[in-house]
């Protein structure tokens, strides 16, 4: 995984366009990379999916486009602006436009506020006064499917998982966002709400003509929601492209041991391919070249040397592999 | 494939169910022990004597009722706790010294309480060079004797109320702080900061809309420990004469000036120190009661 | 004792007091589990599924209750002594926790876990332990067992804790391994690791499985049969590849469709179980998914709705279950 590279860029067309990214840590242990070179970009109305497993990078990645993590080194744009070097003022504008929607519903609602407070917070931070967004509260609530008249004095302490997590998406719309970043948005939700929130964000993708950027480890999830799919693995970019060429015909290993590793109930013994071997390797002390070589069945001398970068292997797929799966 | 299947029932287990009886379960029940009550009642009496003193059928605190050295005794409302050596009532300079004594460590208290927790949520907030400057002088404060801090403060500037507020709230200040700055540190860290900064709130708004609300509840669950804690500094001050400066009586000058008489006039110290003992403890009760209730931090 | 049953859980309730009210965790679960049979309990939140556990190993919390049997080997646990239980504990019955950073002691060294129990619960040497907890390690898959012993859990990666939490389970040779959410912490390809491992050692070890997972997927492919729970109660037991491909129960089918595949048809909308898990402590009165159940009638709301047996092998409590026609269900 290799791959740095930016073959897979579309140009001028993209809303976002993220190039080389690099975010560094540092821990007790030492600093290190968790994202370390990836490159990817959206075109208006495009929803990108995000998979990866833990320690790829993929949240990292999210949080840094809106600079929630310093950048760095890399270009990330948006529209005509370049991220890394706006000013601190311009920043807070610009993330208004770009919103963003967290892992834990219960954790993103400050406890001691109403629900009616929270949900309008944006439009307060842009200096509306307390009349018009007490207007705007029911049309907020409504829209992602919580009765007003319910829900509005609530505290986020009397909210469910996903009722939390739709406030959460009503504060984001609230300022009209044109990119929306999800970060596992429903991966703390039971199964049965899952879907409630899934087709809810779909709805509001299309009548807002939202861009999104859709960050989940769940495989299945990130199928139904995306055209797009970036796959990363231990802060580098593995494989790219339309999401159903993809899922259908990975052309990464890791991609493939990846959708190997989804259970599937219909097969005997629960899975349709091998299992990959091996641990995730520590991101302090990454293996040299590829970075997935030590996992990878098809692993050669040329991987622990070279680091692939990303090319096409399928008209619009992109694969960061020496050996791709053709 | 179950197509043809006819759904029977399971009869027997059906039948069984219905008769099986389900666990018996007790609930848990905050209840409230006699220590927390007596406390709470004993705080509310303090204070409403104190507030109400000037409309009480007492004498005042600096006026003579009889005879000096009275121990004791019922009947009379002003020699019912006994009288000092000039003949004042100590009922009455027990709770003028109420006043006092409450005021000084509850305004002392509230001031060390405002200034740390400003100061923590910078620390804890902004983190770097601001926390490193604001951590040093924490310690600096806390390591020295909060007793030698305040005895340096008042034999520079002569003993008054004002000057003990202000050394008190300074000794204060430093728990605060860490306070502050540890549960600021916390709800940073929390997904719905990082989500107001996303909307494009300044610092300023975060500090004081997202995070104060959070952090106000379990500082103020550990202010009646601390307001114990100044009580009984501000005693041991005025014990050694650098407190509240005559008549104005506070309990620890009353303590103070009975000991002269401890042996054959105890009343004079046990008074006032009963009624202190009693107080700080019922605050230090309360104030556990509280810290359990509302310091849940990040539990909820 | 060949042809019973090697656990027969029989109406078990397992109440839990809290200060909303008394949570009504578990409420009247009935199940066998064969000799060398695979029992996945799949549910979401609140489900009772990780209680249900608890309450048949009786690591129950205090201020709980529990009615109704549980029996073990033909052996009543609900009733046993503290003592005797231990004695079960380990040796008869293991326990797999989700969380392995939390089931293993942080300052112990992963010897010491492992060989404890064996020789407390068997009896034997300190070498023998040793050398048993090396083989034990090779077995789960652990690499370089002999420094592994040495380490601390803390050195050990999420996956390598909870291959050695199995390991520690296995010492005694358990008849039963309960495994509560073995991999929910771990990554989708560890996931499968672990999951591969722990049939692996069931079917070598001819043990009997409970695989608890809120994760339909997880459970149907590697177990024999599957129990869906909601709301403390089983909704359908049946053979797994029934549960999966052929449910009745309203809620296992409605449950099947809101969980994207990654077969799923793009943007198309998933289907939605409306409104949220009931209370735990007042659930409603009659069937418990009723009031999210599209197919709910007047019926439902009333009675419980019994467990009716749908084929050989698939027990549902679907007064309406899918995938039958509506005249099969005069004949009841």
């Amino acid at each position: 995984m290799a791959g740095s590279g930016s073959a897979h860029l579309r140009g001028d067309a993209a809303v976002l366009s993220v190039e080389n990214l690099e975010v560094e840590y540092h821990t007790a242990g030492g600093s290190f990379k968790a994202v370390a070179g990836v490159s990817f970009d959206l075109l208006p109305g495009e929803t990108l999916g995000i998979v990866g497993e833990s320690g790829c990078g993929k949240s990292t990645t999210g949080r840094a486009v809106l600079r929630l993590d310093p950048i760095a080194n890399g270009h990330v744009r948006f529209r005509d602006e370049t991220i890394e070097t706006a000013s601190h003022q311009r920043m807070r504008e610009l993330r208004r436009d770009m919103q963003m929607i967290f892992q834990d519903p219960v954790s993103s609602l400050n406890p001691r506020r109403l629900v009616k407070d929270i949900i309008t917070e944006g439009l307060a931070i842009g200096g509306q006064g307390a009349k018009e967004r007490a207007a705007v509260v029911p049309e907020l609530l409504e829209q992602v499917g919580l009765p007003p008249e319910r829900f509005a004095e609530m505290s986020p302490r009397q909210l469910s998982g996903g009722q939390a997590q739709r406030v959460a998406i009503g504060r984001a719309l609230a300022v009209r966002p044109g990119l929306l970043i999800c970060d596992e948005p429903v991966s703390a939700l039971d199964v049965s709400v899952q879907a409630q929130i899934l087709n809810l964000l779909e709805d509001l993708k299309s009548k807002y003509d939202l861009t999104i950027v859709f960050i989940a480890h769940d495989l299945g999830v990130v199928r139904s929601f995306s055209d797009k799919v970036l796959v990363m693995y231990l802060g580098k970019t593995c494989e790219f492209g339309d999401s159903v060429e993809v899922y259908e015909r990975p052309a990464h290993p890791y991609t493939r041991g990846l959708l190997d590793s989804v259970p599937s109930p219909e097969v005997e013994g629960g899975f349709v391919g091998p299992a990959l071997q091996g641990d995730l390797p520590s991101p302090l002390n990454p293996p040299s070249g590829c970075r997935f070589r030590a996992r990878c069945p098809m692993s050669q001398d040329k991987c622990a040397v070279d680091e692939p970068a990303m090319r096409e292997v399928r008209p619009g797929q992109y694969a960061a592999c020496h050996f791709p799966l053709v | 494939m179950t197509a043809g299947a006819i759904p029977r029932e399971l009869g027997v287990e059906n039948a069984e169910r219905m008769a099986v009886a389900t666990p018996q379960v007790s609930l848990p029940r905050k209840r409230l022990s006699i220590l927390v009550v007596f406390s709470y009642v004993w705080i509310a009496l303090i204070v409403l004597l104190a507030v109400v003193a000037p409309i009480l059928p007492i004498a005042a605190y600096d006026q003579s009722v009889g005879a000096p050295r009275q121990a004791p005794k019922f009947g009379e409302l002003n020699t019912l706790l006994g009288t000092d050596q000039v003949g004042r009532s100590l009922l009455s300079r027990v709770i003028y010294g109420a006043q006092v004594s409450l005021v000084v460590g509850a305004v002392a208290g509230l001031s060390g309480a405002a200034l740390g927790t400003v100061l923590g949520l910078l620390a804890g907030y902004f983190r770097k060079g601001t926390d490193w400057v604001i951590t040093l002088i924490a310690d600096v404060l806390l390591s020295f004797p909060v007793l030698v801090l305040l005895l340096a403060i008042t034999a520079i500037f002569s003993p008054s109320i004002p000057v003990l507020v202000v050394g008190l709230a300074i000794a204060g200040t430093p728990t605060f702080m860490r306070l502050a700055r540890a549960n600021t540190m916390a709800w940073t860290s929390r997904e719905f900061v990082r989500a107001a900064r996303n909307m494009g709130a300044s610092s300023t708004r975060i500090l004081i809309r997202e995070i104060l609300p959070n952090v106000v509840p379990s500082l103020a669950a550990y202010m009646p420990l601390v307001i114990a804690a100044l009580i009984v500094a501000e005693g041991s001050l005025s014990f050694l004469g650098l407190g509240v400066p005559p008549p104005t009586p506070s309990w620890g000058g009353l303590i103070s000036s009975g000991a002269v008489d401890l042996r054959t006039a105890p009343y004079m110290v046990f008074v006032p120190a009963t009624v202190l003992f009693l107080t700080v403890f019922a605050l230090n009760q309360g104030g556990e009661h509280l810290r359990h209730r509302f310091d849940r931090n990040l539990q909820d | 004792m060949s042809d019973r049953a090697l656990l027969e859980v029989t109406d078990l309730h397992a109440y839990i007091g809290s200060p909303r009210g008394v949570v009504k965790a578990v409420d009247g679960v009935s199940f066998t589990l064969q000799h060398g049979e695979a029992l996945g309990v799949v549910g979401e939140s609140g489900s009772g599924k990780s209680v249900m556990a608890r309450a048949v190993m009786g690591l129950m919390p205090a201020r709980s209750g529990r009615t109704g049997q549980v029996l073990f080997q033909g052996r009543e646990l609900l009733t046993m002594k503290p003592k005797e239980l231990q004695e079960v504990w380990g040796k008869q019955i293991a326990m797999v926790f989700q969380d392995p950073g939390r089931s293993l002691s942080p300052v112990v060294r992963v010897e010491r876990q492992l060989t404890e129990g064996m020789r407390r619960h068997l009896g034997i040497s300190r070498t023998e332990a040793n050398s048993r907890a090396l083989d034990l390690l090779r077995e789960v898959g652990v690499p370089d067992p002999e420094r592994r012993l040495r380490a601390y859990p803390h050195e050990l990666s999420g996956g390598m804790r909870q291959r050695v939490m199995i390991a520690v389970a296995l010492a005694c040779e358990p008849d039963l391994l309960i495994a509560d959410e073995p991999t929910t912490a771990l990554d989708v390809t560890i996931q499968r690791q672990v999951l591969d491992l722990l049939r692996r050692v069931q079917t070598q070890r001819r043990m009997s499985l409970v695989l608890i997972s809120h994760d339909l997927h997880v459970v149907a492919g590697r177990t024999d049969r599957t129990a869906v729970m909601y709301a403390g109660r089983i909704a359908e037991i049946g053979s797994s590849r029934t549960v999966f491909q052929d449910p009745h129960h309203r809620y296992t089918h409605a449950l099947l469709s809101a969980t994207p595949t990654i077969h799923h048809e793009r943007h198309a909308p998933l289907n939605v179980i409306p409104g949220s898990l009931p209370s735990p402590t007042h659930p409603p009165a009659g069937c418990r998914f009723a009031p999210r159940c599209a197919a709910a009638s007047q019926e439902c709301t009333q009675a419980q709705p019994p467990m009716l047996q749908f084929s050989d092998d698939l027990d549902a409590a679907c007064i309406h279950p899918v995938n039958t026609k509506e005249g099969e269900l005069v004949g009841r």
